[in-house]
């Protein structure tokens, strides 16, 4: 048996465990090398979702909150598409979903920011790629909100997004920002990302073509995992 | 060619989007194999435990097996076992499992890995994921397991090793996970 086995992190793209302007990751991330691992059977597969039955508000953030009412704030729809390093389609994979509320709050108990709760909003949601790696949901553009990592520090208005692609190994949390947005370059956490052209695809775009007409603005977002090796590798027999 | 998107890290609230289900409970009701869980706390630089952490588990099952097509061994696949999990920690820090102790799986080169299971760990503050393994101490094969002898420093494969107890007739293996400082548990490049 072969293994197809993945490209590497590249680690040119991603923040370095240790980042000293983004005060909690200093104690927080391993100081000695990383240890190089061959991927095994053990990394090259790993958990599919793509069989999942998402419940139908899921998709739309806006509402889902199960009480009736709509959330408050600016309504926006963001698309994108995920795919591999090779621009291959990602099908079928999930994408986990959370986010601060319109006024800058989280639906969570240790936020204790001064910003109002919106009872109509959890900010939480989850969409799956179709076969062309497109996703979509609705929901409402998050705010700014201040945080303890230096004086008057506040945190750019952003969506968490969580993957998981078709390997172990492919696994991604990440965060994406909202163009013209005048706090991200004082962001340690934005600018951990070591290289401005990744830092760039941080960055949602405006997409008029996505925007619907007295209803809401459209941002595009488009993900990238780590692609499949060119040649199989030698593996378990 | 495209280049990978950046990893950020999960934040402090990652609960609203990522375990507000219960997602730590594997072994379902008949499934097959010997159930066990698996449970420690995660620390940081000064040796504190850290409350915002988040573990996820990826697993063979009994026969050792993984739950994906491009597993292709002619094993059984368990239908009741996904052999994925996540956990959060509990109000003493501590993530958990309850699952099954997973069959040695196939290495590279016509080796066989010892029973382990594979561990991404996320956190506030961990701008990057970190991936690891577990391995089990009462498994004999760990002395020819690949990837345990692939660590050049011997003293540090100790730090992948789980230890069995039990509690209430339950088998309990405890693992701490330790991000920096003198045994700091071996994180993987893969």
């Amino acid at each position: 048996m072969k293994i197809q086995t993945y490209n590497p992190r590249d680690w040119r793209s991603h923040p370095p465990y240790s980042f000293k302007t983004y005060g909690s990751s200093v104690k927080r991330g391993p100081l000695k090398k990383l240890v190089p691992l061959e991927q095994t059977l053990s990394e090259i597969t790993g958990p599919l979702f793509g069989d999942i039955q998402l419940a139908p508000g899921e998709t739309d953030i806006t509402r889902n909150a199960e009480t009736g009412k709509e959330a408050m704030g600016e309504r926006i729809i963001v698309v994108g598409r995920v795919l591999d390093e090779d621009d291959k389609p990602v099908a079928n994979t999930l994408i986990e979903i959370w986010q601060a509320n319109a006024a800058g709050r989280y639906h969570h108990p240790v936020d204790q920011h001064n910003a109002p709760l919106d009872p109509n909003f959890i900010g939480a949601g989850r969409c799956v790629t179709n076969d062309k790696g497109e996703y979509r949901y609705l929901t409402i553009k998050p705010g700014a909100y201040p945080w303890l990592n230096h004086a008057n520090a506040w945190r750019p208005a952003h969506i968490h997004l969580s993957l998981f692609g078709p390997s172990f190994v492919t696994r991604l949390v990440t965060q994406f920002f909202f163009p013209g947005d005048p706090l991200i370059p004082l962001d340690p956490i934005f600018n951990s990302v070591p290289t401005k052209s990744g830092r760039e695809r941080l960055m949602a775009s405006y997409a008029h073509d996505v925007t619907e007409p007295e209803f809401a603005l459209g941002y595009r977002f488009n993900i990238v995992l780590r692609g499949r090796q060119a040649t199989p590798f030698e593996g378990p027999q | 060619m495209s280049k990978q998107t950046p990893s950020q890290t999960v934040g402090p609230f990652y609960a609203i989007g990522l375990t507000r289900e219960t997602l730590n409970v594997m072994a379902v009701e008949g499934i097959q194999g010997e159930r066990i869980c698996i449970e420690g706390q995660v620390l940081d630089g000064d040796g504190v435990a850290i409350p915002d952490v988040m573990v996820e588990l990826w697993q063979a099952n009994s026969y050792g097996r993984y739950n994906h097509p491009d597993d292709k061994q002619e094993k059984p696949l368990d239908p009741t076992f996904t052999g994925w999990g996540r956990s959060g920690t509990d109000e003493k820090c501590f993530y958990s499992f309850e699952t099954i102790k997973p069959g040695p799986v196939p290495g590279n080169d016509d080796t066989v890995q010892a029973p382990h299971v594979n561990l991404v760990i996320f956190a506030r503050g961990m701008l990057v994921h970190a991936f690891t393994r577990i391995y089990f101490d009462d498994e004999a094969a760990n002395a020819i397991d690949p990837v345990l002898l692939s660590i050049k420093n011997k003293a540090r494969r100790k730090t992948l090793i789980a230890t069995r107890g039990e509690r209430d007739g339950m088998t309990v293996y405890r693992f701490d996970i330790r991000l920096q400082g003198g045994n700091e548990t071996v994180f993987f490049d893969m």
